[in-house]
């Protein structure tokens, strides 16, 4: 499974990791890098300081923007996104864009690429996006009922871990130990139950659905990538998103795209790519840590690191999860030290 | 009110919600002191012509470099880069090999034939600089650009000073240095050869100079007395190197030479002793540890085959064998001796035991003072007592490299040229040191530094050919985009894709970026993820 998706440039100042690069053929550099990218959330809207969400739904849009001429709607659900880009009468949004419900997303996505269908104008290509809740608890139903039909419609879910809007509370989508409102640290198994929750790529791929991928923040180009691949595509298409919540996770609103990262390189978060339910490509490890790594700068797993005594034994089973994404997607292999 | 059901106001915009108010720290661009530049003895802006090499434009990155070390190829072979052991790349993967880029540019600049066309109108002042080695040739050369008339003399039959008399050819092949020297003469300095100034004030007088720089470099050896015979053949490292450049034979060495010494000018003689045949030994007083000379000059040395003789001392010479006493090192770190001793078979010692200078000239000079160690006081703007008369390279107190002389000569022309419009030097104040802390190194990719390719050892301890070759274009490109650019701003476009409120400006090509201080939330993540460290998050004011 090599990195096929990430251009192969080796050895420039700055590689491929950056942004953009000064060094590269303008056609080789990222969306975000232009002067003239789309920015379809405009500036002024409401997210928290150093939100993931508002930038990884940036970075997924202007690509997907870039990838069909500006010939895209955009269906959202319920939740931060829709809620600190559209506080009435203001919007952030710079293409067409629609809400209807919480758990609806898919179903009106659905309707609207019917209705472009209907009037002749298929051209026109229809993303739904939602956060976790929205897509893995709520919106659920909706949404594996778009992928059985194949609907022409991509789906992308911005995974905070968590109710986020109406206030941190658990979703499928919590990591296990993780403290939320409704998994409070207290007790002797304090935060989320491990154990539990829902894998939704991986659901997504039980479809046969022709294409699923997991992104992150941090790790643009892949992203990008992944997106503007996924507008070369018809029929239900679902891209994951990791996006670190500053306030939901307890961090510093710098530090999101480094836990992003952590996330990645310590196993917990796998980034990889499936076509008809295959996995066919994985990105690499670069330089892995071990997962107290990226606990530790979140509040949110505070608990794991009493003074004096670490929960050694629930910091051990993290360690398992990701060993065992490691496994299964192969992310460490020779080609991931670049 | 024609609007749909329920629907009161027009569609507004967020960019009327100004988040700017939000903040309570901001990014600002800064630019830091790279490690390099930092140590570099003659103030390169390396990080600087670095930037324009690593786009591929040579040019450029010569004539940037060119503003401050007017002689790239013979630097890029003769400085000990003190640039590199400072590069914070090496605490990555291996530092940038800034010496072998620097060289490519030097190189590529004399087989283009560049030249520097670009001076300051003519003030109409005059400067003698007497001594043509690295430190006069740096001062006349600035001198020269900064519009004076420049006269340049030099006691010997032929320009470079140390560079020709004390650096063998193998390092420093001569017709780069006469490529680079040639190039200064070129911008209008009047060099004039085999002219001795015994009496400065009276030449400056004479000539209508309106100030002088001297920089006549050490070149007294230092000798210990050893009983020997009248027939020993004692010589010293300084004439031994000068006789290779000037004499119609080489020197007579004999067939074993010790060389009596363990600094640098003592590899170079046992260096150049072998390859004119003979067998090198070098004898020290004190450990490897201890040598002077830098370490890979003894390790090439050693792989030539000269022989180390540590923790000797010379005794007694006599026609075909040495006495030399062992030492051992006492607690106080100085060398002992046992009170026992050794013979070793030689026919020739060669005296490198360090230079002292010569201050005839300027001890009698009305205000001139000589410092306790033999060199000549200068103030901060290296001038000395005598009003107009500055003096800089191996005969002020400094540490007596190529590169060091280079850059008092820098310094002395800035200073004389601010002297002669009545005005004093003020250097621009030099901004915070770019820290490895400071970088984000996730950022950069994995690039080993590229080797340069050495001379094949049994060509080495035969011929006088330079023993390193140079880097070729793909080499030299991918050893300068090694460079992190630590502490100033690449244009890497990361602060402007990172900012979830698209608060960061982007300014065009060479032009960096600007903040939008309307909508900055001041988050942080642009300065977090900035891989060399050019944004500072500052405290707003309340
Ligand atoms: C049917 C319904 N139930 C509950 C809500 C309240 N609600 C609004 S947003 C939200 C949480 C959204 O969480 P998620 O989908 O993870 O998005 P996030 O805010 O974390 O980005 C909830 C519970 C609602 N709007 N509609
Ligand atoms: S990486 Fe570049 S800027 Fe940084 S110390 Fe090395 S040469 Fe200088
Ligand atoms: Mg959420």
């Amino acid at each position: 499974m090599p990195n096929e998706t990430v251009q192969p440039i080796k050895f420039y100042q700055t590689g491929t990791l950056t942004v953009g690069n000064r060094l590269l053929d303008p056609e080789k550099r990222t969306v975000q890098a232009s002067g003239e990218r789309t920015n379809a959330i405009t500036s002024g809207h409401r997210a928290c300081q150093g939100c993931g969400e508002a930038l990884g739904a940036r970075y997924a849009l202007d690509a997907a923007m870039r990838a069909t001429g500006n010939r895209v709607v955009a269906v959202n659900a319920t939740g931060c996104l829709e809620v600190f880009t559209t506080p009435y009468p203001e919007t952030a949004w710079q293409l067409p864009w629609l809400h209807s419900l919480f758990g609806n997303a898919a179903a009106v996505a659905s309707g609207v690429a019917a209705a472009m269908r209907a009037k002749g104008r298929p051209e026109v290509r229809v993303i739904a996006q939602g956060g976790d809740g929205g897509t893995t608890d709520i919106g659920f139903g909706c949404l594996s009922g778009m992928f059985e039909r194949n609907d022409d419609v991509l789906y992308i879910c911005y995974d905070n871990e968590a109710y986020m809007n109406t206030g941190v509370q658990r979703s499928s989508a919590t990591p296990p130990a993780a403290r939320t409102a409704t998994t409070p640290a207290v007790g002797d198994k304090p935060g989320n139950v491990f154990g539990t929750g829902k894998n939704l790529p991986l659901i997504a791929m039980a479809h046969g659905i022709p294409y699923v991928a997991t992104a992150s923040v941090a790790d643009l180009r892949d992203l990008e990538a992944k997106v503007q691949k996924a507008m070369t595509i018809r029929g239900a298409r679902y891209i994951h998103v990791f996006v670190p919540c500053p306030l939901g996770w307890g961090s510093a609103s710098q530090d999101t795209i480094k836990l992003a990262r952590l996330a990645i390189e310590s196993g917990l978060f796998p980034v990889f790519e499936a076509e008809y339910g295959e996995v066919v490509r994985s990105r690499a490890i670069r330089r892995k840590v071990p997962v107290e790594d990226y606990l530790k700068p979140q509040r949110r797993f505070a608990h794991l690191f009493k003074a004096g005594k670490p929960d050694v034994d629930r910091i051990a089973r993290l360690q398992a999860v990701a060993d065992a994404n490691i496994k299964r997607f192969n992310l460490l292999r020779p080609d991931g030290d670049a | 009110m024609n609007k749909p059901f329920a629907i009161t106001l027009d569609v507004g915009s967020s960019l009327a919600n100004l988040t700017g108010s939000w903040r309570t720290s901001k990014p600002v661009y800064v630019d830091r002191i790279p490690p390099c530049n930092m140590t570099c003895p003659a103030g390169e802006d390396i990080q600087g012509w670095l930037y324009h090499a690593e786009s591929g434009d040579y040019r450029a990155a010569w004539e940037h470099l060119m503003r401050e070390n007017p002689l790239p190829a013979i630097m890029g072979r003769a400085c000990y880069h003190t640039c590199e052991s400072a590069c914070n790349r090496g605490q990555l993967d291996t530092a940038v090999s800034i010496h072998a880029v620097e060289r490519f540019l030097g190189d590529l600049a004399i087989k283009e034939g560049w030249l520097i066309t670009d001076k300051a109108p003519p003030t109409g002042k005059k400067v003698l600089v007497i001594g043509a080695g690295p430190s006069g040739l740096s001062a006349s050369y600035h001198l020269a650009r900064l519009g004076h008339a420049v006269t340049l003399c030099d006691a010997g039959p032929l320009p470079g000073g140390m560079m020709r008399f004390g650096i063998p050819k193998y390092r420093l092949p001569r017709e780069v240095l006469d490529a680079e020297i040639g190039r200064i003469v070129a911008l209008g300095v009047e060099l004039k050869l085999n002219t001795k100034i015994d009496d400065i004030p009276k030449a400056m007088k004479d000539g209508g100079y309106d100030a002088c720089f001297a920089a006549v470099g050490a070149h007294l050896a230092k000798r210990v007395d050893i009983p020997a015979p009248d027939a020993a053949r004692i010589l010293d490292a300084v004439s031994v190197l000068r006789h290779m450049e000037t004499g119609e034979e080489p020197p007579m060495l004999g067939r074993r030479v010790i060389v009596y010494g363990g600094g640098n000018t003592a590899m170079d003689v046992a260096r150049t002793a072998k390859r004119l045949g003979a067998e090198a030994m070098v004898v020290y007083r004190r450990t490897r540890e201890q040598m002077p000379a830098h370490d890979f000059e003894v390790r090439e040395a050693e792989e030539e085959g000269v022989v180390m003789h540590w923790l000797r001392t010379v005794k007694q010479v006599d026609e075909a064998s040495f006495t030399v006493e062992k030492m051992t090192i006492g607690a106080d770190g100085w060398p002992q001796p046992t009170g026992e001793f050794e013979t070793i078979e030689a026919d020739t010692l060669v005296l490198a035991l360090g230079q002292e200078v010569d201050t005839t000239v300027l001890s009698k000079i009305d205000g001139v003072k000589v410092t306790r160690d033999g060199t000549i006081q200068v103030d901060q703007g290296m001038m000395t007592g005598y009003p107009g008369l500055f003096a800089g390279g191996d005969m002020v107190p400094s540490d007596r490299t190529v590169t060091v002389a280079v850059g008092h000569g820098k310094k002395a022309a800035r200073n004389i040229d601010s002297w002669l419009k009545g005005a004093s030097f003020a250097p621009t104040p030099r901004h915070g040191l770019a820290t490895f802390e400071r970088l984000n190194p996730w950022y950069y990719t994995d690039a080993p530094k590229t080797v340069q390719p050495t001379l094949d050892i049994l060509r080495r301890r035969t011929s006088f050919e330079e023993i390193h070759s140079g880097l070729d274009e793909t080499n030299a490109l991918f050893e300068a985009r090694r460079c992190l650019s630590c502490g100033n701003c690449f244009e890497c476009d990361n602060c402007f894709g990172v900012c979830p409120d698209n608060a960061v400006i982007k300014l065009g090509p060479g032009k960096r970026f600007d903040f939008n201080y309307d909508f900055c939330k001041g988050c942080g993540i642009c300065a977090a993820e900035c891989p060399c460290g050019a944004i500072d998050m500052v405290p707003e004011e309340k």
